[in-house]
């Protein structure tokens, strides 16, 4: 499982790094960028779907295809 | 605030200052959400509501028939002439003039810079609650809430600290006396601006390390800002980040106040309170912001008149249920909470992050000293209408 932040869409409310900072950080304005090359350990697959749903501009993206 | 005729039918002639608005506006825009999505009225020259989450969230998205120049719904309507600025950027301005002007504000209010001024807050409330302690009931809107967000803004902006209650007064003037006469307006808001000049002239005579001497030496596409502009940010810092805030404290404390059964938990379980805060912050989302219609638009069947008002009622859209499920219950560790009470698009509010912080931090503390309350008499609560909502006399009984 892989996941990114969509950076045209994103606005900086900063749900996803305070759900999951272990998978997001603020950037200097407070938008949201996810670390590394955004792969998801299996201890933190639970935070990260928190990050998709509580987004309020649906700007966390999950990328399923790229595990299968 | 009552200097408008009572309102007979909620889907043609509403009005968002209007007593039983302040009271309950829930039932209302549930009611109009089913019955008559976007209503409108001939008030105030003219006002849409949507009141679905997707009518509002397209709106918010939608700069290209809606303006910022006005975001406070008043018989008033600011020349065109400060289009794209606005009178207190960024808020209040459209793109492209919009981003840089935001761009230059955000990284003073990113976590990492609010994360700085969390233990002065913190010490700020223990102060606060220092001050009520040893009696049974207290007004937890006027003698703490509303002090928390002034307190840290004049800190922020290096204003002085005995100037706090004029701020409050500033603020009410303009945000919750938008049913006054032109003249009384334009009077307080001259004593406003006065003020602020004052402070700037200050800041110019004697340079600091705050949001003021910040905004004085800040440049954008290689200029300095002209002091229309500097005025305008400073003016929207004061008078966004405080009655706001002051709303969120109260709402939650007003909340938990009247339910044991979270109260209780969150004193029990201190880690669920940042998921907590979302969905108080959800249910009782103070702001509805608006726009001005740029130019006459059939906007999904209502035709909308140029410099027609639309509110965008972000608490009316944090209880569609075609967005939550069991809209109207809160549910303390709700785990899926997409809620707008900052708004959405391009201007979310810019202060979100330190309103979280003194949100959390105020009810951290209240919580700590305070493990055990209630409302000492719910029908005493009173809160504010128009497009600020929340409790303005709260008391409550902590011993």
């Amino acid at each position: 499982m892989k996941i990114h932040v969509d950076r045209e869409r994103c606005e900086g409310h900063g749900r996803c790094y305070a759900l999951a900072p272990a998978l997001f950080e603020p950037d200097d304005i407070g938008n949201g960028q996810e670390l590394g090359d955004g792969t998801v350990p299996p201890d933190q697959e639970h935070n990260a779907r928190l990050a998709v749903a509580n987004c309020p501009e649906r700007a966390v993206v999950l990328d399923l295809d790229e595990t299968g | 605030m009552g200097h408008h005729p009572p309102v007979d039918d909620w889907a043609t002639d509403f009005d968002h200052t209007d007593d039983v608005w302040a009271a309950n506006p829930y039932p209302i825009w549930d009611e109009l959400r089913e019955k008559c999505p976007i209503a409108h009225t001939e008030r105030y020259g003219g006002v849409w509501l949507p009141t679905s989450h997707e009518d509002v969230a397209e709106i918010a998205y939608d700069t290209e028939h809606f303006t910022s120049r006005s975001v406070l719904v008043t018989e008033f309507r600011p020349p065109m002439e400060l289009a794209p600025q606005g009178i207190a950027p960024p808020i209040s301005s459209d793109p492209p003039f919009h981003k840089n002007a935001r761009r230059l504000l955000l990284p003073a209010f990113a976590p990492q810079a609010i994360d700085k001024i969390e233990q002065f807050t913190r010490n700020y409330c223990e102060e606060l609650i220092e001050s009520m302690r040893g009696r049974d009931v207290v007004d937890a809107a006027v003698e703490y809430s509303q002090h928390i967000p002034v307190r840290v803004i004049a800190q922020m902006l290096g204003f002085p600290e005995e100037d706090a209650d004029r701020f409050r007064g500033f603020v009410q003037h303009v945000l919750e006396g938008v049913s006054l006469p032109m003249e009384e307006r334009a009077e307080g808001m001259m004593v406003l601006f006065e003020y602020l000049q004052a402070q700037v002239q200050d800041h110019i005579d004697n340079p600091r390390d705050d949001l003021t001497s910040f905004l004085l030496n800040a440049e954008m596409d290689g200029e300095r800002l002209d002091m229309g502009h500097v005025g305008g940010t400073i003016a929207l810092l004061l008078l966004a980040g405080i009655d706001t805030t002051w709303s969120a404290i109260g709402a939650s404390i007003w909340h938990l106040a009247k339910t044991p059964a979270d109260r209780e938990r969150l004193v029990r379980e201190p880690a669920l309170l940042p998921t907590a805060i979302e969905e108080l912050l959800r249910a009782y989302a103070p702001v509805t912001m608006a726009r001005l219609v740029k130019d006459d638009v059939e906007w999904k069947g209502c035709p909308m008149k140029a410099e027609e008002w639309v509110l965008l009622p972000f608490p009316a859209a944090n209880r569609d249920p075609e967005m939550f499920e069991n809209p109207d219950e809160v549910v303390i560790d709700r785990e899926e909470n997409r809620h707008a009470a900052f708004g959405l698009g391009i201007h979310r509010c810019a202060g979100s992050h330190l309103a979280r912080m003194e949100l959390r931090v105020a009810l951290e503390e209240w919580l700590r000293a305070f493990p055990s309350f209630s409302l000492a008499d719910p029908d005493a609560v009173a809160w504010s209408g128009g497009q600020v909502r929340g409790p303005r006399t709260l008391p409550i009984r902590i011993a």
